[in-house]
């Protein structure tokens, strides 16, 4: 048995929603909707009014502009409010630290160069975002530590050029080895290549004497050389006597380099020593913030990659480094490098080093994590396709999966710059004389031991703070709204 | 691509050793595996020589030893002729205490931030916004040294410190809070209350069956009245006890506070920092959690007649807590971590006790290893916790 029912007439029209648009209407929606609604509104705007209007009446009406000591700020008719001529008097040490004032030029110019850098990196926009990137995570850390630190201008350099090769020729050698078997589509120039780039490593990892390569590799890169040359000479398409023309120049330019290098050619010109024990301040802060950060992507990727991998020796030392390093507080961790890492070597390395060294490894665990979410959220079916193309393991996941994983977490991986940006106080527990180590040592100074030094010294380390966070935070909001590529609302 | 290059024969064999995955992956693990056993055994080398240049014995003997230093604060009885083992223990109950403090107060403020945050009061929701963002973007070190330095050390004297509510006094000595006595009569209180609540679980549970059995329950007036009658029943037992438990205000004297408890400067600076600091970031987690959960379920909600707070409290929270509990988990085990700024002010927690030990006997491998398998067993005792909440909270498919 079923009822149908149907509507002989339709129904009458209803009359038009309220137009819900206009100030009046808003207050009314939003702000005054209710009696509770009333009492919160009013009781909200109190306190903000309070906390607004207090920070005002302290950084501003209060505030005391002028004056060269603690007179400046003391024995006024009324409450002292900001002591800016603190600030101002103190500047220098909260930015550089006890980096000599008349070396100071250079800081300023390393914060010149990463800003110029960093700004069309920023613009998504801006052309030339590789070589961008390139520049300012691989070039600029090597050229700010020559930089800050003084010495030769031109030894680091190729003592980095000699590491670099060293590198990329072991990088040669083992592509070469896994290639044997598919000799006919390589060109005759990659062995050329090969064998340069050996030669002059080798030739210069061993006269300029500083990177000492492991025996082993050494002699590694010594046969390999001699197996790329004789390879590259055997070659039908190649002239033999380009070839050995080519091996000649490679060895005489490395002649050459090793002779100016120990005839201390290269010694000059150089810049004045500056040890790390002299620098702090926001200098110091923004140096340990940025190596944790170009530190933590590579070797997170790395960790992320190996924690997946079916070796499963690999495995378990991914997963125990990451687990132990994320387990454990930042602090200890600095006590680790700071204490315990001297005793495991041979040469202790420098104070500022060794919590570098923590940093990178603690940034690089919850990196590992961040890239590891985006790894798997790229299913299976990415890796197998790329295997039906024939692409093997590095090629897949540095072309196909790597891409896409990385994209996935860019808000992850900014939040835990901002993260690693505010963990960086905790180095001046390890007595490194971070923005908020110099603060401290700025309030300890008896010649502005004022009733209100304290707490603008607070406001304008919080100011900077929060300004380098917020931007972060609001630019990595704005980054992941132009990535989004899947079409929520 | 041809293959008639003369002098090769690579076609016999399609497949080089070196392009074999498993003797790839074989010869990869046994690489790492030489240069692991290669690193550790020089550590052990270096570390053996370095310790025996500076005259330090390895080993845990050292935590036998008389501590001969003070500790400010102490849950369990101190005194510097304790050994080193004695005080790390010291330590490690200072840390439990302001991580389980900062966790209890944190998960308050926390919920009640993220639910302001969705306010749709415009004013609250921007308040809450804005605390959230300043707190978030400032280093937590930094707000400890700021409660700490500026706050705290700033407050007056004893002599005029600053009243809150009639009996909490804040002063340089640290805060101070009423002190509840205990009196004979206690035990009977005790057992009185817990027979009332028994009591009531019972009811409640009854109620519960016969709701699900016929579809009613107990009404809302009969519950109430119900736990009027408790709170009365209650009320009596404990005046006819003798008011067994009272609150002991402190005292204004001339020169001190006296009576109460107070708790030192450091304590209350560190534990307000790390609650406000660690309520902003689980606010954005019951924001988020909220947020997860989809608008037609509120929509549902209102549409059977439930009014607003009931929606929350009956539909959005139990689902949004299936996204809540396990960032709530890492979030609770960075308060432990992040207990370790302790050492920043001198709270004498974990890292700060060993740290003084550390400096003492120079046993740097002993005390940083001692930390971190502390820190370990935390962290995994409570993600082992958390997981099993969150297997019995999550969604049953049936």
């Amino acid at each position: 048995m079923t009822i149908t029912f149907v509507r002989g007439e339709p129904l009458p029209s209803m009359p038009a929603p309220n137009m819900d648009v206009g100030p009046l209407h808003w207050l009314r929606r939003e702000v005054f909707s209710s009696p509770m609604q009333a009492i919160a509104t009013v009781a909200g705007t109190y306190v903000a009014y309070l906390l607004i209007s207090s920070f005002i009446d302290f950084a501003v009406i209060r505030a005391v502009w002028q004056g060269n000591d603690r007179a400046a700020c003391s024995n006024l008719p009324y409450e002292v409010g900001a002591c800016w001529p603190f600030i101002w008097a103190k500047l220098g040490q909260l930015t550089y630290g006890f980096y000599p004032a008349d070396e100071r030029w250079r800081v300023n110019i390393v914060f010149l160069v990463a800003l110029v850098l960093l700004i069309p990196l920023s613009m998504p926009r801006a052309p030339y975002k590789l070589q961008n990137a390139i520049a300012f995570f691989g070039v600029l850390p090597i050229f700010a530590f020559i930089f800050l630190y003084g010495g030769s201008i031109i030894t680091p350099w190729l003592n980095v050029a000699s590491w670099m090769f060293a590198t990329g020729s072991a990088i040669a050698l083992a592509l070469h080895l896994m290639r044997l078997n598919e000799q006919a589509d390589l060109q005759p120039l990659r062995y050329g290549t090969i064998a340069i780039a050996l030669v002059l490593g080798f030739a210069l990892s061993r006269t300029l004497g500083m990177p000492r390569l492991v025996p082993a590799m050494e002699l590694a890169l010594l046969l390999g050389s001699g197996a790329a040359m004789l390879e590259a000479l055997q070659h039908k398409r190649a002239p033999r006597m380009r070839w050995a023309a080519y091996g000649m120049l490679a060895a005489a330019i490395a002649w050459l380099f090793a002779a100016a290098a120990s005839s201390g050619f290269f010694e000059q010109p150089s810049l004045r020593i500056v040890p790390t024990s002299q620098w702090g301040g926001l200098f110091v802060t923004l140096v340990v913030a940025t190596t944790g950060i170009v530190a933590s992507l590579p070797t997170g990727i790395v960790l992320a990659l190996a924690r997946r991998s079916n070796a499963a020796v690999l495995r378990v030392t991914a997963i125990a480094f990451i687990e132990v390093v994320r387990g454990v507080p930042l602090i200890t961790v600095l006590f680790f490098a700071t204490y315990m890492l001297p005793l495991f070597l041979e040469h202790s390395p420098d104070a500022m080093v060794r919590v570098l060294v923590g940093i990178s490894l603690f940034s690089g665990a919850y990196m590992a994590e961040t890239v590891r979410g985006g790894l798997q959220a790229i299913g299976t079916g990415q890796h197998e396709a790329a295997a039906a193309l024939g692409l093997n393991y590095g090629q897949s996941t540095g072309l196909i999966v790597l891409p896409q994983a990385l994209r996935l977490v860019i808000p992850g991986i900014v939040n835990s710059f901002i993260g690693l940006l505010k963990d960086t106080t905790l180095v001046s527990i390890v007595a490194i004389f971070d923005l908020l180590g110099g603060l401290r040592a700025a309030f300890a100074d008896p010649n502005w031991t004022a009733p209100s030094t304290l707490y603008t010294g607070f406001a304008y380390a919080g100011m900077m703070y929060f300004a380098l966070c917020f931007l972060i935070s609001t630019y990595s909001k704005r980054l992941e709204e132009r990535l989004r590529v899947d079409h929520r609302n | 691509m041809t293959r008639d290059t003369p002098g090769r024969r690579r076609e016999t064999s399609r497949t080089a050793l070196v392009n074999d995955p498993k003797v790839r992956r074989f010869v990869l693990q046994a690489l790492l595996i030489v240069v692991l056993s290669f690193a550790a055994y020089s550590a052990v080398k270096n570390a053996a020589g370095n310790l025996a240049n500076q005259r330090i014995s390895s080993g845990f003997g050292f935590l036998d030893q008389t501590a001969g230093f003070g500790i400010s604060q102490a849950l369990i009885p101190w005194s510097e002729t304790m050994t080193y083992g004695r005080a790390y223990i010291v330590g490690l109950v200072n840390t439990m205490l302001v991580s389980v403090v900062a966790i209890l107060l944190s998960t308050v403020l926390g919920f009640a931030v993220g639910i302001a945050r969705l306010a749709p009061n415009f004013i609250i929701s921007q308040l809450a916004r804005w605390y959230v963002e300043l707190v978030r973007n400032l280093p937590l070190l930094f707000q400890i040294l700021f409660w700490y330095l500026a706050i705290l050390s700033a407050m007056p004297p004893p002599r005029s410190a600053l009243n809150i509510l009639g009996s909490v006094f804040l002063s340089q000595r640290g805060l101070t809070v009423p002190q509840p006595v205990i009196q004979p009569g206690a035990a009977t209180l005790g057992l009185a209350a817990l027979a009332v609540l028994g009591v009531g679980v019972l009811i409640v549970r009854w109620s519960k069956i016969r709701r699900q059995r016929t579809g009613f329950g107990m009404s809302r007036s009969v519950s109430l009245g119900l736990s009027a009658v408790a709170v009365a029943l209650l009320g009596a037992i404990y005046v006819l006890a003798g008011a067994p438990l009272q609150l002991e205000p402190p005292q204004q004297g001339r020169f001190n506070l006296s009576g109460g408890v107070t708790m030192m400067p450091e304590f209350a600076a560190f534990a307000i920092a790390l609650t406000l600091y660690s309520a902003a970031n689980i606010g954005e987690i019951v924001r988020a959690g909220i947020q997860g959960v989809g608008k037609g379920q509120t929509e549902a909600g209102r549409s059977l007649g439930l009014r607003a707070g009931s929606i929350l409290r009956l539909v959005t929270i139990p689902q949004a807590m299936r996204i809540i509990i396990p960032m709530m988990t890492s979030m609770y085990l960075n308060i432990v971590k992040n207990s370790s700024l302790g050492v920043s002010i001198g709270y004498p927690e974990l890292v700060s006790v060993g740290g003084t030990i550390l400096n003492n006997t120079g046993q740097a491998i002993e005390v940083i290893a001692m930390w971190m398998a502390t820190y370990l067993t935390i962290s995994i005792a409570t993600s082992l916790f958390m997981n099993w909440y969150n297997a019995r909270i999550a969604l049953v498919s049936r």
